[in-house]
């Protein structure tokens, strides 16, 4: 079996503060593994630990404890970075050079054959929409077009596995289409892509799977087909009056919390539990019911329920200090699909 | 290509972006146009104090290319790595198959190919002034090798900055690198009074005196400023010694300036 893009095996960051040096943990022992070709969302609110997770994946930081494999190397071998492609957060370049000049740079240090360094860095602004740039200097870029001359450099080269760091964040709402084809781009050339964000939308419209990160803690991974799949616990419940006015009948509306009607037809979610108590209550206003649909869960909605359920097993394991979780659930949080 | 060969080629790479960003940027030219300011001024003054014009231009104008070479090597250099540590542009040449010291190799010899640049443009400016000058005195006509000696010493006293600057930065803030960096120079340029004050005292201030010494950048012999305006010869002896000094200190500096950035956190 091929062995995976990124394997992170135990890789944990604490940092030591104030006088007396006291210990604070950035990131908890993670366990992850991403898969070649996949592309991979790695998900959480700011401070979760997901920029401290790809600066340590890149070398920028040392470990506290633990390792990681990247395309089967450790993660420290120099082989490794001229394979790998990287777009920080809210890139800055250098502002007095141009974005060809910066390519050049980079693909000089990216081991690149003079030759080709001119040629590659204009097939790569043609790439990301910046071919008629010219001499313009970055200082006079706006931040979406230093996004994407980010994104120009990081796959410069031609990595097998592109870490982006909130690829999409500050860029309106064209960049974020043009950032997010350029995503779908690489992994149709079967390019692995990792990256963070908090932006749940992006990661649901271009992952394959997704892990949640809280306070250094990884809270669950899931495939978004998995997601797809599972259900909330909720039914849609769709009617119309057979004849009638459409109407929502008391019994539905009182344990419905959300409904609504479109022209003819009317529509209720209620929880599962007491979805046969809300068909009786339609049959008894004399409804037809159309259709009953269970609700699926949403990536926001799973977002939220690993987030709270985290919380709430760390608050319980450690009142005084709920940044702190039991190894075990991180471990068995990444070993499966949805946990 | 050898790894060799692939880091000489990186290596290369970021001092050439390095002298670009040096070239382009505004501290640069206010600098030079204030050595302009300077040696204008020693043309001016030269020319009305008759028995001693060369002396003067020559004293003046090496001043000024002394002042000018290490405000440069000091307020680039400490700015060397700390602006792409506060900037983040470290982020994305680390990521390359870029080691640290390679990194920091290629900043310092950017920035030793600005100084080199800088000194040789002011140093044409001064000699074609002393040239001119000694086609109207003839007593004033006077080799030009001191002054060219003096102005290469100036070069390599600016590079051991550039050394000790980086050093310093790998560590602290640009601010204290600055101050620390420009107190050193202060006290090299003294280190022959520090020998003196060795010689004269006992016991641990004595040790700790030559220990000091021995630590610090023996500056003094780079400035012969005062020789090179009176038109003396400066020995061959001393030219080799001094290339030699600059080599070692400033790749010591160096040295522990990788060691310390290779360890450093990029938080």
């Amino acid at each position: 079996m091929t062995e995976p893009a990124i394997a992170i095996e135990g890789l944990a960051k604490e940092y030591s503060s104030g006088l007396w040096g006291r210990r604070r943990a950035a990131l908890s022992p993670l366990h992850l593994s991403v898969q070649r070709g996949e592309v991979f969302g790695f998900l959480g609110p700011n401070g979760a630990g997901k920029t401290t997770t790809l600066k340590l994946l890149l070398g920028l930081i040392a470990p506290s404890a633990g390792t990681a494999r990247i395309l089967g190397m450790d993660f420290r071998d120099p082989r490794v970075k001229s394979r790998i492609g990287f777009l920080p957060e809210q890139p800055y370049f250098y502002d007095h050079l141009s974005a060809s000049e910066l390519l050049i740079y980079f693909a000089a240090l990216s081991g690149m054959p003079a030759q080709v360094r001119r040629e590659r860095a204009g097939a790569m602004l043609r790439r990301v929409g910046l071919a008629d740039t010219g001499k313009l200097p970055l200082r006079k870029f706006s931040k979406g077009m230093l996004q994407r001359v980010g994104l120009a450099q990081a796959i410069l080269h031609d990595p097998d596995v592109v870490f982006l760091d909130e690829p999409m964040s500050g860029l309106d709402p064209l960049g974020r289409m043009e950032v997010r084809d350029i995503i779908r781009e690489l992994r149709a050339d079967g390019r692995t892509v990792f990256f963070s964000t908090h932006i749940l939308s992006d990661a649901e419209a271009l992952c394959d799977r997704v892990a949640i990160l809280d306070r250094g803690e990884l809270c669950g991974v899931s495939s978004l087909e998995a997601l797809t799949r599972e259900v909330s616990g909720r039914v849609e419940l769709v009617w119309t009056g057979n004849g009638r006015t459409t109407e929502i009948p008391f019994g539905v509306a009182a344990m419905a919390p959300e409904t609504g009607t479109t022209g003819e037809s009317a529509r209720a979610i209620v929880a599962e539990a007491v979805s046969e108590r809300a068909l009786d209550s339609l049959q008894l206003a004399g409804m037809r019911l159309v259709s009953l649909t269970p609700v699926r869960l949403s990536l926001e909605e799973y977002f939220m329920a690993r987030l709270r359920a985290t919380r709430v097993s760390a608050e319980q394991a450690d009142p005084q200090d709920n940044a702190i979780l039991p190894r075990e659930v991180a471990r068995a949080a990444a070993a499966g699909a949805i946990r | 290509m050898t790894d060799v060969g692939a880091s000489v080629v990186r290596v290369a790479a970021i001092a050439r972006q390095n002298f670009r960003e040096a070239v382009r940027d505004r501290v640069f030219y206010n600098l030079i146009s204030f050595t302009a300011l300077v040696v204008g001024a020693a043309l001016v003054f030269s020319q009305i104090s008759i028995a001693i014009e060369r002396e003067l231009l020559v004293n003046l104008g090496l001043t000024a290319i002394s002042l000018t070479s290490v405000l440069l090597a000091v307020l680039l250099g400490v700015g060397l790595v700390a602006k792409e540590i506060e900037r983040r542009t470290l982020y994305a040449v680390l990521a390359r198959p870029v080691a640290r010291w390679e990194f920091l190799s290629g900043k310092f010899c950017g920035l030793a190919a600005t100084l080199t640049v800088n000194t040789a443009c002011m140093a044409v400016a001064l000699l074609l002034l002393v040239a001119t000058q000694a086609t109207h005195t003839p007593a004033a006509n006077l080799s030009l090798w001191p002054v060219i000696t003096a102005t290469y010493f100036l070069l390599l006293q600016a590079l051991i900055l550039v050394a000790v600057a980086l050093l310093f930065s790998s560590f602290s803030s640009p601010l204290l690198a600055a101050i620390f960096t420009l107190a050193l120079f202060l006290i090299g340029s003294f280190t022959q009074d520090l020998h003196g004050m060795a010689q004269l005292a006992n016991g641990a201030s004595r040790w700790l005196l030559v220990g000091l010494v021995g630590v610090l950048p023996d500056l003094s012999s780079f400035n012969v400023i005062a020789a090179a305006a009176h038109g003396r010869a400066i020995p061959l002896r001393l030219i080799g010694l001094n290339t030699l000094y600059a080599a070692l200190y400033g790749g010591a500096a160096l040295g522990a300036a990788a060691l310390i950035f290779s360890r450093r956190e990029m938080k």
